[in-house]
């Protein structure tokens, strides 16, 4: 003991930070990483093995078949039909959300009496459970006696009423709307944090030159908010690419599965079909766009930042 | 709003349209608290309206006559505490678990000499935007291997390991701003690392901690597709689980769902008022002022 503490002492005196006992500080990490690799890592490389077998849990059907999973799945209308509608479901929300989660943000920025009282109602979409999220959407958008149809009709909006989620046309603009409304203030929060690290001095340097309002905007705040603004989108499309809970509770893909994505997809073949060697494909494919889309934004934001410096 | 660049923007000029830009201010913060509260309340009113209110040709804002029929026949037709209890356990215990693994690992990626710890901030960002769909089957196989559907251990690993990520990046940076002179005056006296950590870093940290532990109790809270694909008993299910199957084939309890949703999400919304500023603070990284 003695010797250690002189050890430490004199590290300390010599103006080390530490004391040099990476081992030591390395254990601590072992909970965490060990937890993370056997819930994350671990299955994800055990699913991609999963995806060149036949695995099937209702039958004992278990061998490895090569990539006849991945021909099957390109070849699958169900998996084009799937994806087709989280792509369109990824590239409305995620637009709507930060175009208007941009709007909010700029009004946040604004001193006004009662603003916090706006900013704290802003967390309950978010706090709330995306199950419960689905149900309030199922009763407000109810087609007999929703609460969405008889303010339309009653604003002569609509003369009968729509069966919102239980028509193939409107079945997936619903779903759109209802995860708007529950991203979009969660979103304007991440902007606002943005929006809050560019000096007032500036806007107000470019409204004495003359810029009006939306000069500033333009001009000023957008291009500095840019980089914020792509990362947020970029999170976002992530996100929404995987949504899950409220597609799987309010249509639970249908009608028609006009409202199938690929994790209710997915989802269907694993535990309804049990066949877990094509769920894991698919899985699989999901997981490998997911990285598609961080890349893609990845090079754009680093393309941008060496344009910013040059 | 309108300072044309013929006009020095003097404040007798401004004054005017600074009125009116008030005014359209006020105006989209009222519509940005509809829009944040108004569903909520409807379920509010919808929770405490009879059913054939309900379905009546034209409903009613208010709840007039006011009815508890619903919160009753949750609690008692449908055993909604079972749910309840079972969420309590499974995400208490993992937030519990993940606070304090998820804190000593923060703490030694901030404060300890340690090689490569931003390739492991950059592993363990990556790890959670792993899609969960990705993980599930693979799970369910070990899961079921090691006959642990069904029990609470499942649920507790994986929100555990889910919740990790966040909770290491958001202590990390709140540990960072700690003034490292503190742990040399300590280990001046001879304190240990891990006697440092728990004797001057979590006390101040305690704030933070405590927003963050909220954060990720809200997340296990919320959960839906793990503890769906792993517990099939009402004895393990969740509340996520438990308001997803109220319904049936031939008929909607929208009463029902109603007042559940309200159960659920009513000490969400008074956890997320009362620590508002923490939780803005904790999912911008610090970085909204006032």
């Amino acid at each position: 003991m003695p010797v250690a503490r002189t050890i430490t002492q004199v590290h300390v005196e010599s103006g080390t930070r530490f004391p040099r006992w990476r081992p030591g500080a390395w254990l601590l990490l072992v909970p965490a990483l060990s937890a993370i690799g056997a819930v994350s890592v671990y299955p994800v490389l055990l699913g991609l093995w999963l995806s060149f077998r036949n695995t099937t849990l209702s039958s004992p059907d278990d061998a490895f078949i090569g990539v006849s999973n991945y021909q099957q799945l390109f070849a699958d209308g169900q998996f084009w039909n799937a994806w087709g509608h989280t792509i369109e479901f990824t590239g409305a929300s995620t637009l709507l959300e930060t175009i208007i989660g941009l709007g909010m943000a700029l009004v946040l920025t604004e001193r006004f009496l009662g603003r916090g009282i706006v900013r704290a109602a802003m967390l309950i979409p978010w706090a709330i459970p995306t199950v419960v999220t689905s149900k309030m959407f199922g009763w407000l958008f109810d087609g007999q006696h929703g609460l969405v149809n008889y303010l339309a009709r009653l604003c002569g909006l609509i003369h009968t009423n729509i069966n919102w989620y239980g028509s193939p046309e409107f079945a997936l603009p619903t779903i759109v709307i209802a995860d708007v409304w529950k991203t979009t203030p969660f979103m304007a929060l991440l902007l606002l944090a943005g929006l809050q690290t560019i000096p007032r001095s500036l806007t107000e340097a470019a409204s004495i030159d003359g810029a009006n309002p939306w000069q500033q905007f333009w001009m000023v705040r957008f291009p500095l908010l840019a980089p914020s603004l792509l990362i947020a989108a970029m999170f976002r499309a992530l996100d929404a690419f995987r949504i899950f809970d409220l597609v799987y509770v309010l249509t639970g893909g249908g009608p028609a599965d006009s409202t199938e994505v690929l994790s209710t997809l997915t989802y269907k073949n694993l535990f309804s079909a049990l066949q877990f060697g094509y769920g894991s494909a698919l899985s699989t494919i999901m997981f490998l766009t997911e990285i598609l889309i961080a890349v893609g934004f990845g090079v754009f934001l680093l393309k941008r930042f060496r344009e910013v410096k040059l | 709003m309108s300072a044309s660049s013929a006009v020095p923007p003097t404040r007798r000029v401004v004054r005017p349209s600074i009125t009116i830009s008030r005014l359209l201010i006020y105006f989209c913060s009222v519509l940005i608290v509809i829009w944040s509260v108004g569903p909520f309340l409807w379920q509010l009113s919808t929770s405490l309206q009879l059913d054939r209110n309900l379905i009546g040709d034209q409903p009613s804002l208010l709840p007039i006559p006011i009815c508890f029929d619903h919160f009753v026949n949750i609690f008692v037709a449908k055993s909604f505490q079972r749910y309840i209890f079972n969420s309590l356990v499974v995400a208490g215990v993992s937030t519990i678990l993940c606070l304090v693994i998820g804190a000593v690992a923060a703490y030694a990626l901030a404060r300890l000499d340690i090689r490569g710890k931003f390739g492991v901030l950059g592993f363990v960002l990556a790890v959670s935007m792993f899609p969960q769909i990705a993980v599930v089957a693979p799970l369910y196989v070990l899961a079921s291997n090691l006959g642990w559907l069904d029990t609470y251990r499942v649920l507790i690993v994986v929100y555990l390991a889910l919740g990790l990520p966040f909770v290491i990046w958001v202590l990390f940076g709140h540990f960072r701003t700690i003034p490292t002179t503190l742990d040399e005056a300590a280990r001046l006296d001879g304190a240990r690392p891990l006697t440092i950590f728990f004797r001057i870093i979590v006390p101040i940290a305690l704030p933070g901690i405590v927003t963050t532990g909220l954060l990720s109790f809200i997340a296990a809270w919320n959960e839906f597709m793990f503890a769906l694909a792993f517990t099939s008993d009402i004895n393990r299910q969740t509340v996520p689980v438990g308001i997803a199957n109220f319904t049936d084939l031939h008929y909607v309890p929208w009463g029902d769902i109603a007042a559940a949703s309200v159960v659920v999400t009513f000490p969400l919304v008074a956890l997320v008022l009362i620590f508002q500023r923490n939780i803005i603070s904790g999912i911008t990284g610090g970085a909204v002022k006032e």
